[in-house]
């Protein structure tokens, strides 16, 4: 059954949700005593079929923060146009911020949608082997809100995995939301049946920011999300005029990372222009490739593809 | 839901404005926290609801730490910061036993204890209560302004964003759902327009370009309500 049926009432709990049948809005639901009876929570059959199409996919990274504004879009396009860079690979990255779809505009896409909502679900191309697809190329005019509920956005997130033709892939990133909630749960849970490597966490050195990553890293230990690593973006702040440093206030991400026993994968300083490439849907890399901050990316995507790499030897000599 | 004493939890709050944003990150949690301690200070009494369920910044904002919440015959008594009650607050970060746990609730969950927040929260009497929002326009969002709705009780929405057109983009987004809920935007507040440094003064650019005005296009007759 759909996770939301056409017949269903507005507040529809979704069919494979603990409260399917029983919250106020299932009564007079045609489907309520199914719901109710546990038959609608069977696993569903997206699960299996997106493993079948994940079986061309090398490597998964998902990029997550439990805050917002960290730079999770920015980090994850900039991996993408690095794994890219070796015109051997073939790289793709999926953008499940249904709300607040960034990737059409850091990768210069903005503007490829087609008029109405499009039922087509085939990738944008930046280079020949990076694929990129958000539901922002599904929206006719940059202002169109998707004020969707938790069901419909599930429901997105699963076509995105089992109807876009993905092909063969070295690489697919998928950039999330900030939160842990209904998009993280659903990305985990439809791939479930095919292998993550693992997940990318951004945060910013400030307490309120990984105060937040904290919850996303219990998150990722509930769902037994492997962590590659800890990225901490927007590291520092060299006054132009005084050049005194800030340091964060409780020890930034490395001292998170010591108590949680992670992998700090690097610090990209705060550069502004890093900020004005997302804008103008240019890779930072390319615009300023002598910079620190990029020196920064490139040594975190090494880690990072050094991780991957590792993770199928091992895979293979236990199998 | 059910409404406790007379006219319900919210009777007595004069004004009730949301704090919205499409981007995450650009200040929501922080202006709230502003806003809250100017209002404070030119006298009025202030409350603060968070309905960010997965994170909440408000309570380490206000440097309250961990304190109970408790029940009173009209429902949840809020977190004051001080003796005097001139600010109340309440966020599922005061209802976490442990404050790095995470909640993984998904959008029916999460709704129904953003019902409770707007309607079970004995706020008592306020000037305004401000609402901070997690990014987005989804199921807390709706959540919030329905239940506000019931109780014939929503000023407007202010909208904050950063200069960089990355943010503008998801606020164009959040300026179109307060259009499509009949949510009357009171006005947009660009933030971290410059950083200034403790030590020296001076305000270096921290963003290259501002997309602000391509935002305030998009609205006009803008008006606040509050004094």
């Amino acid at each position: 059954m759909a996770d939301i049926p056409s017949d269903a009432p507005q507040h529809c709990p979704g069919t494979a949700s603990e409260q399917a049948g029983k919250t106020s809005a299932c009564q007079g639901c045609p489907n309520q005593n199914l719901c109710s009876s546990g038959a609608t929570k069977a696993p569903d059959p997206a699960i299996e079929e997106i493993a079948e199409k994940m079986l061309t996919v090398k490597h998964k990274i998902l990029v997550l923060s439990g805050k917002g504004g960290v730079g999770k879009s920015t980090f994850s396009a900039h991996l993408a146009h690095a794994l890219a860079s070796d015109a051997t690979k073939e790289v793709a990255l999926l953008d499940v911020d249904i709300c607040g779809p960034s990737i059409p505009r850091i990768m210069g896409l903005e503007g490829e949608q087609v008029a109405g909502l499009s039922l087509c679900l085939s990738p944008r191309y930046v280079e020949d082997n990076l694929a990129v697809m958000s539901i922002g190329f599904l929206l006719s005019s940059p202002d169109d809100a998707v004020i969707w509920r938790g069901p419909k956005k599930n429901g997105m997130i699963k076509q995105f995995l089992r109807d876009v033709d993905w092909g063969e892939l070295d690489y697919l990133i998928v950039d999330t939301p900030p939160g842990t909630s209904d998009e993280h749960l659903s990305i985990v849970q439809y791939l479930s049946s095919a292998r993550i490597d693992g997940a990318v966490i951004i945060t910013t050195p400030q307490e309120v920011s990984l105060q937040d990553v904290r919850k996303e890293i219990r998150f990722c230990q509930k769902v037994q999300l492997p962590i590659i690593g800890v990225v901490e973006n927007m590291s520092g702040f060299v006054c132009p005029k005084c050049k005194v440093n800030l340091p964060p206030t409780t020890g930034g991400a490395e001292r998170m990372c010591e108590e949680m026993n992670l992998t700090l994968l690097g610090r990209v300083p705060l550069d502004p222009r890093i900020g004005k490439s997302c804008d103008e849907g240019k890779s930072f890399l390319s615009e300023v490739p002598d910079s620190p901050a990029a020196a920064a990316y490139h040594s975190i995507v090494q880690s990072i593809q050094a991780y991957c790499l590792s993770h199928v030897t091992r895979e293979e000599s236990a199998g | 839901g059910g409404q406790k004493g007379e006219g319900g939890n919210l009777a007595q709050v004069q004004h009730v404005v949301l704090i919205l944003s499409g981007k995450g990150g650009v200040g929501k949690s922080t202006l709230t926290t502003e806003l809250a301690l100017a209002l404070r200070h030119a006298g009025k009494k202030v409350g603060i609801l968070d309905v960010d369920l997965c994170g909440p910044s408000i309570p380490r904002m206000l440097s309250v730490g961990k304190p109970e919440v408790h029940q009173c015959d009209s429902g949840w008594v809020p977190v004051y910061t001080d003796a005097q009650k001139s600010l109340a607050l309440m966020s599922i970060g005061f209802l976490l036993e442990d404050p790095d746990e995470a909640v993984v609730w998904r959008g029916p969950k999460k709704t129904a204890l953003i019902g409770q927040f707007v309607s079970d929260v004995a706020w008592g009497e306020l000037d305004v209560l401000l609402v901070d929002t997690p990014p987005g326009t989804s199921d807390e969002h709706l959540a919030v302004l329905e239940n506000l709705k019931k109780q014939h009780k929503v000023d407007g929405a202010i909208l904050i964003t950063t200069p960089q057109a990355v943010s503008t983009g998801d606020v164009r987004r959040e300026i179109t759902f307060c259009k499509k809920t009949g949510l009357r935007i009171l006005g947009i507040v660009e933030n971290m327009s410059g950083f200034v440094c403790p030590h020296c003064s001076v305000s270096t650019p921290i963003c290259m370009d501002t997309h602000t005005h391509h935002l305030c296009l998009l609205q006009t007759g803008l008006q606040l309500v509050l004094d």
